[in-house]
């Protein structure tokens, strides 16, 4: 009998399904098509005026047959979107019965400008205060903005939609959330509470006030003239991140369930770590040690040793600061074999999907692991000396891998890694 | 704080060990308790006119978050809960333990933070002027926002500024969510120590009621209290809810880490339970709460019952029709003396069980339809409840130490 536990005694952790949105297509088998095709999915902008921005270009979603009236919206047809491709996947349960909870990395949610907009509309004067959009607020109007806009409303039809079990986790850890939901519902697996649980960051945020205020923080490429070539991760003409949207999910169980329903097996969910930066809101800690700890955590949470590791999937957003301190982390941990592990970062195709990242770049370093194809890190011509990384620039290679390392950073001192292995270690 | 290497799930006890309270009604325990038992309330019915609510009380932010630095870069809802966060951690005996808070894990319940009426409202009044050119909206975004606002308005920045102001940084979660964000946080907190994939954590939330951006939120299906304050259970025929201004974080920690360190308990956190009822037909939230009180653990006789109850309603009389199924039980609305405060809302009944469970007594109660009753003994058992304005419930036991 195979062991269903792992060397530390708790229930191994797998995926038996998942599903993946982004600015290059939905569903995986696009994806991975045009990923490792080196294809860029970053395009101008052109759900709203661009008129006025410093960046005008993002990995948006344009191509859905729906019309959505929010980034609310958005982020939750692409959940609903990556859900449906996972649960099929690994068909588990029934029909709108999926036998676990629910972990969602969504983006925080707030009313927005085109409702705003409407409410100003309705006061009917042009001198109005809050007062006055409170007042045409009430009265049952817009009793499905109510709905809409609380934080727990995408959760909430999700779980509706599928059955989760209990009550449903919507949680936000800036740029990591998709590790973290992940990473919860590993949690509850090794706690015996659930077989099964459903994991999925998803992120639709693309609108102009989002995309100002990461402007106004110097955090976006402004490369607008030609947007494809835009993300540049480790190279030494980066200039920042490009916003994107996009969904990633994950069905994870635990082996035994798995083994026992005759599930196929995407691979394991071997490590996941964490570690807070206290140093500065949107800034890493000079010394890099929340991220050294973060990745370490993650190792000997999987129980293994750098050396084991034979591909990291990068946060690599291109930003000047995140890629320079992911460098100094990795090298930290990874010592003399820093240059030959190979390193990229999906988001200089598909751009930095925020909160579903963690999510997509899970999925992303699974399917990697199911192909034994590493997929580049495009846009890279001139090095960067300071980070001597091989990024596996520019061309998609063939290699053999076993153990992957998913790392996710984000603003708040928010720092989260996954191992995901092709078979149980 | 990574996994620990235990396979052996929900075996270890669970303690509170340090409660921070900032709210309408004071800073610290006997602030609170003291106003809880005068039946003090702190309600502003005219400064946001029609609607009611509870106004924080201002504290000496120095003495929490010594930075003006930091101070500047939060808005209200991150200062509050910073500060209570401080407050917890001090009550705890941990403050500047830095080996401690190094692996102290964080579990926040957080919505967002405050917008900026001002850019808002002169962007709304240009537009109605006729100033809606393409663009118009980036032109001025670009030049009318603050550029550390978006950090005062993101979810997760509330732990981010406990990480910064306080040091803990074992792990940083939040969870969003409404009310359900704050049982999910002591659920998950607890499940994680109890099953040794933690030893230590802060969990809690805050809110700021003093916003005229949210109140448009719950304005959108009338839940906001109007014109006249009253108690949660006499709110009829206006019912709804007075947003409440509140701080609260608690450290729950396993009993053997407590005792190592020579912390004492207020109490023990014995268990936290929840679901999500669809809400579709009348009755699933009594139904709901009826099954998690089944599962909470044995129950004694003459227990006591704190309660998040919102003044929203169906959910309020469902709740009420549970709460008259166990009629021996003394119950508690924190909503009369605290408003309605959000995520806060389920930490807010865990701190005051485990204040009332540690001092021996049921605070006060404070309801004309007599529903609360005194409770003469101490209790030695309280459930806390939060059914959420519109989705969640949730439940927990909080139990004296033996």
């Amino acid at each position: 009998m195979t062991a269903t536990r792992d060397k530390f005694g708790r229930p191994i952790v797998v995926v038996t399904g998942m599903g993946v949105v982004t600015s290059l297509g939905i569903g995986k088998s696009d994806n991975w098509a045009k990923l490792t095709a080196g294809e860029s999915g970053i395009r101008t902008i052109t759900r709203f005026p661009i008129d006025g921005l410093k960046t005008s270009m993002a990995g948006t979603i344009d191509f859905l047959p729906v019309e959505t009236a929010s980034s609310t919206d958005l982020s939750e047809r692409l959940a609903d979107l990556v859900t449906e491709e996972a649960i099929a996947q690994s068909a588990i349960g029934t029909t709108a019965d999926f036998p676990g909870p629910l972990f969602l990395a969504v983006a925080p949610v707030e009313i927005e400008w085109p409702q705003r907009l409407e409410l100003g509309r309705d006061a009917g004067k042009a001198e109005y205060d809050y007062d006055d959009l409170l007042r045409v607020s009430g009265g049952g109007k817009y009793v499905g903005y109510h709905r809409r806009f609380l934080f727990g409303s995408v959760a909430d039809y999700l779980a509706e939609k599928y059955g989760t079990k209990g009550s449903p986790i919507s949680l936000s850890t800036a740029c990591a959330s998709g590790a973290t939901a992940i990473q919860l519902g590993v949690e509850a697996i090794r706690r015996g509470e659930t077989d099964a649980a459903l994991c999925v960051g998803t992120d639709g945020s693309v609108n102009p006030e989002a995309l100002i205020r990461f402007s106004l923080l110097s955090a976006l490429s402004m490369r607008n003239d030609s947007p494809h070539t835009a993300v540049r991760p480790f190279a030494k003409n980066r200039d920042g991140f490009v916003m994107a949207e996009g969904a990633g999910a994950l069905v994870l169980e635990s082996y035994e369930a798995a083994t026992a329903r005759g599930a196929k097996i995407l691979g394991v969910v071997a490590g996941c770590g964490e570690l807070a930066d206290s140093f500065h809101r949107t800034r890493s800690s000079p010394d890099g040690k929340p991220i050294i700890g973060c990745v370490r955590n993650a190792l000997s949470d999987a129980g293994i040793v750098p050396g084991q590791i034979d591909y990291i999937n990068a946060h690599g957003t291109g930003t000047p600061e995140n890629d320079k301190m992911e460098y100094l982390g990795i090298a930290s941990v990874f010592g003399d074999q820093t240059g030959s592990i190979p390193v990229s970062s999906n988001k200089s195709m598909v751009g930095h999907t925020l909160s579903a990242a963690g999510a997509v770049e899970a999925v992303f370093s699974l399917l990697t692991l199911e192909h034994q194809r590493i997929p580049p890190t495009i846009n890279y011509d001139v090095p960067d000396p300071a980070i001597p990384f091989d990024v596996v620039p520019n061309k998609a290679r063939d290699a053999r891998v076993t153990a992957v390392m998913s790392n996710s950073f984000g603003f708040g001192g928010q720092n989260a890694s996954l191992i995901l292995t092709r078979e149980p270690i | 704080m990574t996994e620990t290497k235990s396979s052996n799930p929900g075996s270890a006890e669970v303690w509170i060990t340090g409660i921070g309270l900032a709210t309408s009604l004071g800073e610290g325990l006997d602030a609170n308790w003291d106003a809880l038992n005068q039946r003090r309330i702190n309600v502003d019915e005219s400064g946001f006119a029609p609607y009611v609510v509870h106004p924080w009380a201002p504290v000496n932010f120095d003495t929490q978050i010594p930075k003006k630095g930091d101070q500047r870069q939060m808005e209200a809802w991150q200062r509050i809960g910073t500060y209570a966060a401080g407050l917890a951690l001090d009550s705890a005996g941990v403050k500047g333990n830095k080996e401690i808070l190094g692996r102290m894990d964080m579990i926040v319940a957080a919505g967002g933070g405050e917008r900026d009426l001002a850019v808002d409202t002169g962007i709304l009044q240009a537009e109605a002027k006729g100033n809606s050119a393409p663009g118009f909206l980036n032109e001025r975004l670009m030049n009318d926002l603050r550029p550390t606002l978006f950090l005062a308005q993101l979810s997760n920045l509330l732990a981010g500024n406990i990480a910064i102001v306080h040091g803990v940084t074992g792990s940083s979660r939040t969870f969003m969510g409404e009310e359900a964000a704050g049982v999910n946080a002591a659920r998950i907190a607890l499940t994680r120590i109890a099953a040794g994939q933690s030893d230590i954590a802060l969990i809690g939330g805050s809110q700021n009621s003093e916003r005229k951006d949210m109140l448009v939120l719950y304005e959108f299906d009338d839940f906001n209290l109007k014109d006249k304050f009253e108690p949660v259970w006499a709110r009829s025929p206006k019912t709804g809810f007075a947003l409440g201004s509140a701080g609260v974080f608690l450290v729950i920690e396993s009993r053997t880490h407590a005792e190592a360190r020579g912390a004492k308990p207020y109490a023990r956190l014995t268990n936290v339970v929840a679901d999500q009822s669809r809400r579709k037909s009348p009755g699933e939230v009594t139904a709901t709460l009826e099954t998690l009180w089944s599962k909470l653990g044995k129950l004694n006789d003459n227990g006591a019952i704190i309660t998040g109850a919102t003044g929203a309603q169906p959910v309020t009389s469902e709740e009420l029709a549970f709460l008259r199924h166990h009629p021996d039980f003394a119950v508690r609305a924190i909503g009369t003396a605290f408003g309605h405060t959000m995520e806060a809302q389920f930490p807010l009944g865990l701190a005051l069980a485990a204040i009332s469970v540690s001092r021996g007594a049921l605070y006060s109660p404070n309801d004309p339809t007599a529903l609360e009753v005194e409770m003469s003994k101490p209790p030695t058992q309280i459930v806390v409840i939060g059914a959420g304005h519109w989705r969640g419930e949730g439940m927990a036991l909080v139990e004296a130490v033996k």
